[in-house]
């Protein structure tokens, strides 16, 4: 039984054939995938995406709740109902339309977005058996639209005369810059690499979200209208102050992302083949060190090497599944919690172990061992066990007493988070910081401290998702538009 | 794209660029450093300030040609561009009116101090600067050095100019002679900068140096650049690149330094055998046409 539509809200009438009951009882399609074997000897994407049919067929499976818990859940509030049934329909580029009022990057959150923990953890299906595959509609919506795309047919907003600067190119800026531009405000943003994209680029290995990918959101976000910088450190190139009074940006939104990696303050961390996660990722990444010498950016040999990653994240996940395409011998991760705290994405956990990397859970290094000649060796590990949750919710580890235990290692790679990046809280007179030195906003509005100063994603929160930081840049773009629009801060 | 307005070898291999970089000419400050990408392909590497000019825009580094990428670089002529370059980087040197100060600079790290040996002698020091070099060809910036200093001596290792011996020798006489020094900054090889600071510890003299880790992206996100200074990690890119000579752990530097020598070695060979062929190429070249004309 479906709600009479009103005057108020017409609400188009499903043409999904299926009945609610027979639809909570078809299977969940399968991504496609590359196999493992193969895969993992390369860099090229392991989901290989919904065919038209299997998005069609996936699509049906929606049965259409008439208070969607999936876009309540989403943190940009994609019209995913909306969406789904145009998918049924046929019509895939209404269905990007659809997407794209709410996220300004589908074919990225279609790809690295937790789903589970948002839209497709929300979906009633879940009660039945698995969850509609939101994410792989979303991605199947923004290929095709890319596929598809043609820049004449931007329709650009009457200009507002208003000028934003956006900091940082990661998920948040980029969501602002493109909510911003909707609104016919002149967006430009800067980055401090030579590539756009933030994290997107440097962080995300090419087998999960390919930098084609990326280049192509943001062409059509530059035929919106949006204007890019690289090369640029704010703070350091050009402050805050000088965006304002000297190049008259009307409002500056900071997404600079999260900062310093950081490392255990144990022995032997900087012994030659230790990495922080975010080097050893922006080397594969940005620098393509794994196509060394056609790149002229290195990489120590992981040929038939022992490779351990220390951490349970996303980030982790990607450090080690790269280090097995570098042709690493032996891959683990060393987390010290067991699996079911592990913050990373089910997907991952699934797709590295397919690929072959070994999980030993519950341990953690105390030291790493020299070879003689500053070069990593092993490392003595210790074993935990799970005591009391901690402040985070999740159950503390506690070390084993006379646990500890030698492993054989040539690489070791620590993916055990960041700390803020002090270069914009140094160099901006008056931005209040926390007391872990990230900068302080409104959780609604994300203003922060200084007139004018918006701030929203990791440098806000410490390390978090891609999808979060994109929803601080919708939340941003909001009251940034308000802002202009009233004068009233 | 970054704009080299004028290239021109001031020592065997080593090449003077000013390129045309408006927003880092208007920001940069002593000890400042910038971070290049040469091309799509390049790595990026930290490179020297040497000064730079506000008002034309214009930023001047000295490089050194050592591996494929500066090498690569100093083939660079006037009207070519640079890729990338980001900056200024790094915090300022502390410039602060100390007295005495003695600025020491070895090979290219000589055009690293020289900004910070002009800035320190505006404010009203007395600047004593030692130059160093292993032959009298790699003894860089004299004249620019003397115009702001109240002294200049000048090393070389060989003797094929000025004094020979190392800039420690001429410290150690500046110290053996009474001098009051307040403060010593030295920039130039590690083994220059150690010895320096063995030196000016046991006299309990505040030494600086500025480190030249490898880095990559220079904003404080990849780590790569840590150093240990007392026992703890510290980013040359953010932290630095100025530490507390006394303080900083060089023979962790020197081997992390060394980490990638092997891929450098290869990528350098590689270059040159590149280099070399495209040389050969063209007259070969010439040949095949000048037979397809007999045809």
């Amino acid at each position: 039984m479906s709600t009479p539509p009103t005057s108020k809200t017409p609400v188009k009438k499903s043409s999904n054939p299926i009945p609610n009951k027979e639809r909570i009882k078809m299977p969940r399609q399968h991504m496609p995938e590359a196999l493992p074997q193969v895969r993992n000897k390369q860099f090229t994407e392991v989901n290989l995406g919904y065919s038209a049919e299997l998005a069609r067929q996936e699509a049906l499976r929606c049965i259409e709740c008439a208070k969607p818990s999936c876009t309540k859940d989403c943190p940009v509030g994609v019209k995913v109902k909306e969406f789904v049934q145009l998918i049924v329909d046929g019509d895939f580029m209404g269905a990007a339309a659809k997407i794209r009022e709410d996220n300004v990057l589908p074919a990225i959150t279609g790809r690295v977005c937790p789903q589970e923990d948002h839209c497709e953890g929300a979906c009633l299906l879940c009660n039945k058996g698995e969850s509609l595959g939101i994410g792989y509609l979303e991605r199947f919506v923004a290929d095709y639209e890319q596929q598809h795309f043609d820049v004449t047919t931007v329709v650009k907003a009457p200009p507002t005369g208003k000028k934003v600067a956006i900091v940082g190119s990661g998920p948040s800026g980029l969501t602002a810059a493109g909510d911003l531009v909707q609104k016919g405000h002149q967006v430009h943003v800067f980055e401090a690499l030579h590539e756009i994209g933030g994290v997107l680029v440097y962080g995300i290995p090419e087998f999960r979200l390919p930098k084609k990918i990326i280049r192509e959101q943001v062409d059509i976000m530059r035929a919106m209208g949006v204007e890019f910088e690289t090369d640029v450190v704010v703070g350091r190139t050009v402050t805050i102050d000088e965006l304002m009074e000297e190049e008259g940006y009307d409002a500056v939104f900071v997404g600079t992302g999260a900062g310093l990696p950081q490392f255990m303050g144990i022995p032997g961390e900087h012994l030659n083949g230790v990495y922080s996660a975010n080097e050893f990722l922006t080397r594969i990444n940005l620098m393509h060190a794994y196509e060394f010498p056609k790149y002229d950016e290195p990489m120590v040999d992981f040929r038939g090497k022992n490779v351990a990653v220390i951490g349970g994240g996303n980030t982790a996940l990607d450090a080690i599944r790269s280090s097995l395409r570098l042709g690493a011998g032996h891959a683990f991760i060393l987390y010290r919690r067991s699996e079911a705290e592990m913050p990373a994405r089910i997907e991952e956990v699934k797709h590295a172990k397919e690929e072959g990397v070994e999980f030993q859970v519950l341990a953690a290094p105390l030291e790493f061992l020299d070879d003689g000649k500053g070069w990593l060796k092993g490392a003595r590990c210790q074993k935990m066990e799970l005591g009391e949750p901690d402040s985070s919710g999740r159950r503390r580890p506690v070390p084993i007493v006379g646990s500890e235990y030698e492993i054989p290692l040539a690489v070791a790679i620590m993916a055990i988070g960041t700390t803020a990046n002090p270069i914009i809280q140094t160099t901006t007179p008056g931005l209040a910081t926390t007391k872990r030195g990230y900068i302080q906003a409104d959780d609604t509005t994300q203003k922060t401290s200084r007139h004018g100063v918006f701030a929203g994603g990791d440098i806000v929160t410490g390390g978090a998702t891609v999808i979060l930081a994109m929803g601080a840049g919708r939340r941003a773009a909001k009251s940034i538009h308000e802002y202009l629009t009233t004068g009233e801060w | 794209m970054f704009k080299i307005l004028n290239a021109q070898f001031i020592a065997p291999g080593i090449k003077r660029f000013v390129i045309e970089a408006p927003r880092i000419a208007k920001k940069q400050r002593p000890g400042q450093f910038v971070i290049i990408r040469v091309n799509e392909t390049g790595e990026r590497i930290p490179l020297t300030i040497e000064k730079s000019d506000p008002e034309k825009g214009t930023v001047n580094i000295v490089v050194q040609s050592i591996g494929k990428t500066t090498n690569l670089l100093n083939s660079l002529e006037t009207g070519d561009s640079i890729l990338d370059m980001v900056g200024p980087l790094g915090k300022p040197s502390e410039i602060e009116n100390f007295g005495t100060v003695v600025v020491i600079g070895g090979g290219v790290g000589t055009a690293m101090a020289y900004p910070t040996a002009s800035a320190m002698k505006r404010i009203g020091n007395r600047v004593i600067t030692i130059i160093g070099g292993r032959n009298k060809d790699l003894v860089l910036l004299e004249s620019e050095m003397r115009e702001v200093s109240d002294t200049v001596f000048v090393t070389t290792d060989d003797g094929s100019y000025a004094d020979k011996g190392l800039v420690t020798d001429k410290l150690r006489q500046l110290i053996e002679n009474g001098t009051r020094i307040d403060l010593v900054l030295a920039v130039g090889p590690i083994p220059m900068m150690r010895a320096v600071a063995d030196m000016t510890r046991k006299e309990r003299i505040k030494t600086m140096v500025s480190l030249n880790p490898i880095m990559i992206d220079g904003t404080g996100m990849c780590g790569g650049c840590r150093v240990l200074v007392e026992g703890k990690s510290e980013f040359a890119c953010v932290d630095g690149p100025e530490f507390d000579a006394h303080r900083v752990d060089f023979a962790i530097l020197v081997q992390r330094n060394a980490m990638y020598r092997d891929a450098e070695k290869r990528s350098l060979e590689d270059y040159k055998h590149e280099v070399e062929s495209k040389k050969t190429a063209a007259p070969a070249e010439e040949v095949a046409c000048a037979l397809e004309a007999k045809k």
